[in-house]
């Protein structure tokens, strides 16, 4: 099967996405962007695999929505196989630390405690994800790191040893882990996964021996990688010629195009830039405004509000929404974020009522890069990481209706692909001319 | 690219070693007039009225030049902050804070020698206001004579007999006589309508340079070429027989370039193939000057005209300096100055150059602390992209702080807009 591969290289997250030959959108895939581009692209596109696979799967299996509640289960088995194989390396990895040299005293107390806690780490794994559990990330650091922070101090405390000691360990690991990604037994997983599904879940009813049928062909398919574009801030560094290569602000024009065609006016929030982009009826972009040298209320201030909160990125527009009352936040600056948060917290302000004026605060900045752009037409279609925060939508959609009246406003579930999507269609293009 | 580490070679013409021999004859003059006991006039680019102070045997110097040159030999950061030392925000004009970081760091001239303090100070007003606050600032620190030229802003877009005749008596009653006491030299009318001669010899010859852009492909770069190619005609130069010779070998090279079908040359030789055409509004950026220039270059984008080659004197549509009618054309050439200009015009003049030179696209460097030139210029934008239907784009970057120059930035979105064209340019030829 011939496919077009789009790789979209953000400061915070590498997006993938795959196309066929009829432009459908074969799978996506998103990573963290790490500090190696070449790594994030190699994971964020086995991820787009890994996703292409499954629905390769969903089609050949002949099911519609209804096999969404158990492919859902299945993906969660998959990614459970997936982090005990990284968990796996990264107890090998730390364990490999551990020479005479380096804990002349010690060295087998620290293996042991060192085992303990990945023998713990793996047994509470399942209930990471089991369904409906909540999680603060899907990524492999996120999850091992918080957790191992967790038992690892505690366990320590049990056997009488530094926590300074593990937390080197990892630290010195981490690294070498994520820039080795997992996927070379994709299949064994996907077995495992489906196996697991099969045995634990009848409810599903599923036929196994068509199931596995299925999945044999699905995994059989030959994905044949015709043309890749890459975007994003790393886009120099990746190994294609110029050709291969399109700026983000064509990408996520294209790609919101792509998603609603009667876009006119698309504002992308990212990790550090903000964009406003105006495009005709064919998706090509007019004009463009990005913020400049300043990347105040981007998505990283989020991410610096959620850190000096002690919270996960995902969880502050839930919080935000709980907002009663309006505290106004002038400076989006993300350096003084904190100072900004502390002084309204010793104010006896809310923590809800304060990240609704964070948001807000954002929101507002976006407006006045739109209209340097031209301003709002219709229809409007947000995308970037902080398109999925209710609070920032609730935000933005308030300020759109109080400056332009009634808008529609386009905000797809899947817009952190957008860039991505934008590439990968320039790659189908690429080819078909 | 590897600019920043491997020192490229310069190509040099006859020109450039000619006006580069001329700069460095001034600055001499400059740091050599203690000696020479020549007097010293500082005044600005725009409305600089060089072949007045001539005719009183005195020396020129321009503080943005300084500025800029400053700028250039990466030396402004610490000029700057030796301003913002003393008390200068962040946000004031950069060209202001260099100068005053300069002075508090000895008054070095680009030569290495020290300046000598200006003996006056000449304000021609043709719209920037910060102008007269740098010269509050100077007449503060140097304790000599300021003489203010006011030149009429053209606020509805047209010089009126009036507005001339203010500027025209102010020069007899004003500035001559001021001129006169302090370099103690009689005003000879007949001297000035020579320089104004001279004058008009070069600009005619500046004008065909900065209208062979029309060529395709052009043979010159009208921004960041083009800010050599007014540096004569700007500066201390205009009315002498040094800017006469200037423009008429920079005039046989670009001739030839024609004749050879070469595009622009660049700090790394000829530039490739000519794939944008644009026309770009606001001063360069100096202190990354060579590297703003090679992200257009290296994409295959040439100038072909560009509004900051304006600020010292509009003279592509028939203006030049009249010896027939001196102080008048001198008030004329005041009042015409792209600065003293209103924004309708700025649009007109931006509309006909997109037209006359079949530009692709239009482009605006917008200064950070340059509010003269920033104000309004997202409005001039839109009105251009609405007249001529061709893309526009804006960056921001800073005249000589290098603190304000974001690379990456601003190159991500030049890629951008050159692609943003090639993708227009495709959509064109598929409908």
């Amino acid at each position: 099967m011939k496919c077009f591969v789009g790789i979209d290289l953000g400061s915070t997250t590498t997006k993938a996405v795959l196309l066929d030959e009829e432009r459908r959108i074969l799978g996506e895939g998103i990573t963290n962007s790490q500090s190696n581009y070449a790594t994030a692209t190699k994971v964020a596109k086995l991820e787009a695999l890994i996703s292409t696979r499954l629905n390769l799967f969903r089609r050949a299996l002949g099911l519609g929505d209804e096999g969404d509640a158990f492919l859902d289960e299945m993906v969660l088995k998959f990614r459970h196989e997936q982090f005990l194989e990284q968990l796996e390396d990264l107890h090998q990895t730390c364990a490999k630390l551990i020479t005479a040299e380096r804990f002349p005293a010690n060295a087998a107390a620290v293996r042991e405690t060192l085992d303990a806690i990945f023998g713990r780490l793996r047994e509470e794994s399942a209930a990471i994800f089991a369904p409906g559990a909540a999680r603060r990330s899907d990524f492999f650091r996120d999850i091992a790191g918080s957790r191992f922070m967790r038992i690892g101090e505690e366990v320590a405390a049990e056997a009488g040893l530094s926590y300074d000691i593990f937390l080197n360990l990892y630290d010195k690991s981490i690294i070498e882990v994520e820039n080795r990604p997992p996927g070379d037994n994709l299949s064994t997983n996907f077995q495992r996964a489906l196996d697991g599904v099969i045995a634990n879940a009848p409810q599903f009813n599923i036929d196994a021996d068509a199931a596995k049928e299925s999945l044999a062909s699905a995994l059989g398919i030959e994905l044949e990688e015709v043309y890749t574009v890459g975007t994003g801030y790393g886009r120099v560094t990746l190994p294609f010629d110029k050709d291969h290569i399109r700026s983000e602000i064509l990408c996520h024009g294209l790609g919101a195009h792509v998603m609603y065609p009667e876009t006119r006016t698309v504002l992308d929030i990212g990790g550090q830039d903000t964009k406003a982009i105006q495009v005709d009826e064919a998706g090509i972009v007019e004009n463009f405004q990005m913020n400049d040298r300043c990347a105040a209320g981007c998505g990283r201030y989020l991410g610096y509000i959620a850190d000096e909160m002690n919270m996960g990125l995902h969880e502050l527009g839930p919080l935000a929404m709980k907002a009663t009352k309006n505290v106004r936040i002038n400076s989006t600056c993300t350096v003084f974020a904190g100072a900004e948060l502390r002084d309204r917290l010793a104010l006896g302000e809310q923590r809800e009522d304060i990240l609704a004026g964070l948001h807000r605060a954002i929101i507002l900045r976006a407006m006045s890069i739109i209209s340097r752009s031209g301003g709002i037409k219709d229809q409007f279609t947000f995308t970037g990481g902080v398109a999925n925060n209710e609070a920032a939508v609730e935000a933005l959609k308030k300020v759109i209706e109080e400056n332009y009246g009634k808008v529609t406003i386009n905000i797809n579930p899947a817009s952190i692909y957008t860039g991505a999507l934008g590439a990968a269609t320039f790659a189908h293009r690429a080819l078909a001319n | 690219m590897s600019a920043d580490k491997t020192p490229i070679e310069v190509v040099k013409e006859p020109s450039m070693l000619k006006q580069k021999a001329m700069i460095a004859e001034n600055y001499r003059k400059l740091t050599g007039a203690p000696e020479t006991g020549r007097k010293v006039v500082s005044t600005y680019v725009p409305g600089n009225l060089n072949e007045l102070i001539m005719c009183f045997d005195m020396v020129n110097n321009l503080p943005e030049i300084n500025a800029i040159q400053n700028g250039m030999r990466q030396k402004s950061r610490g000029m700057i902050m030796e301003a913002e030392k003393m008390g200068h925000s962040e946000d004031v004009c950069t060209y202001v804070k260099a100068d005053i970081g300069m002075m508090a760091k000895g008054n070095i001239a680009p030569n290495g020698e020290p300046l000598p303090a200006p003996d006056l100070l000449l304000l021609s007003y043709t719209g920037c206001f910060t102008f007269m606050k740098w010269f509050e600032l100077l007449r503060d620190e140097y304790g000599c004579e300021t003489v203010m030229l006011q030149v009429p802003y053209e606020g509805d877009g047209k010089v009126t007999e009036n507005m001339r005749n203010f500027v025209v008596k102010q020069l007899k009653e004003e500035v001559i006589p001021t001129f006169e006491r302090i370099s103690g030299v009689k005003f000879d009318i007949d001297r000035l309508r020579e320089n104004l001669r001279r004058s008009a010899a070069a600009e005619d010859d500046l004008v065909w340079v900065l209208q062979s852009a029309k060529n395709r492909p052009s043979p010159i770069d009208a921004y960041f070429g083009g800010v050599f190619y007014i540096g004569p005609i700007f500066t201390a130069f205009r009315g002498t027989d040094d800017a006469v010779e200037y423009y008429r070998l920079l005039r046989q090279e670009i001739e030839a370039r024609i004749a050879n079908g070469q595009g622009p040359i660049t700090p790394e030789g000829d530039m490739g193939s000519e794939k944008y055409r644009l026309v770009v509004e606001g001063p360069p950026n100096w202190t990354s000057f060579r590297d703003f220039w090679k992200m257009f270059y290296d994409e295959g984008a040439v100038v072909v005209a560009s509004t900051y080659t304006k600020v010292g004197g509009v003279y592509d549509f028939g203006f030049r300096h009249d010896p027939d009618h001196p102080l008048e054309s001198l008030a004329d050439y005041c009042l015409g100055c792209y600065t003293n200009r209103n924004l309708p015009q700025r649009v007109e003049m931006i509309e006909n150059y997109m037209s006359e030179y079949e530009a692709d696209g239009f482009l605006i460097n917008s200064i950070k602390s340059c509010n003269s030139f920033s104000a309004g210029q997202l409005l001039i934008m839109r009105e251009i992209e609405d007249r001529t239907g061709k893309p526009a784009a804006f960056v921001e970057s800073d005249l000589v702080d290098p603190r304000y120059f974001s690379k990456a930035n601003i190159k991500n979105r030049l890629e951008s807009y050159f692609q943003m064209i090639d993708q227009k340019r495709q959509g064109a030829a598929a409908a």
